[in-house]
């Protein structure tokens, strides 16, 4: 698992089905101090979260099985909101 | 698995249900020089781990799963023990005699 910022929603008309229904969200994944780390990715949430949110994602084939009915075609699901990282130096969270 | 250092605890309260009662720490993977390398990376707890802890670190739904003891749970990341030291050859490349204390 690792952290992201949604950065946008993404709106797909034709999914393949288990999709249907589904929100998608564009994730930067970042470090704890919020620095961009790798590419953009997709991600499918199971938690409410919206653009701007801090959040922690699982990848692989446990992505799929954040979902219910699980066995859907996604490898990045957004699985919690981030509160807080308790690094013991500055915030994480921006505000 | 990967050898890696405890960053501290990541609290959320808004998260999937298979996350709930378990502890998530944020962990820095290291090189074989105790160097990081590579992405943080989020793991449940299952060692009782704290902040500046060396740990193994599973990355493996499987095993994550079995350690949880939770069917079809979207967990992928597990720290599955606390390093006490590394000898590679002559050399103690982790733990107490490589932070300045006794081996």
């Amino acid at each position: 698992m690792y952290l992201g910022e949604v950065r946008g929603t993404v709106v797909a008309t034709r999914k393949y089905e288990g999709l249907e229904g589904r929100k998608l969200l564009l994730v930067q994944p970042v470090d704890r101090r919020r620095r961009p780390v790798g590419p953009m990715e997709v991600s499918v949430d199971t938690v409410q979260a919206g653009p701007g949110d801090f959040v922690y994602l699982v990848g692989s084939r446990e992505a799929s099985l954040a979902l219910d009915p699980w066995f859907v075609p996604v490898d990045s699901a957004i699985v919690g909101i981030v509160d807080d990282v308790d690094t013991g130096d500055e915030p994480a969270r921006r505000g | 698995m990967l050898l890696a250092r405890v960053i501290g605890p990541v609290v959320a309260t808004m998260k999937h249900p298979a996350f709930h009662a378990h502890k998530l720490l944020l962990v820095q993977p290291l090189d074989s020089e105790g160097a990081p390398q590579g992405p943080e990376i989020i793991a449940v707890d299952s060692v009782q781990a704290g902040k500046g802890d060396l740990v193994l670190l599973m990355r493996e739904g499987n095993g994550a799963r079995q350690i949880t003891a939770q069917k079809n749970a979207p967990i992928r990341s597990v720290i599955a023990g606390i390093v006490d030291r590394v000898d590679a050859g002559a050399r103690t490349t982790f733990g107490a005699a490589h932070r300045g204390g006794e081996a």
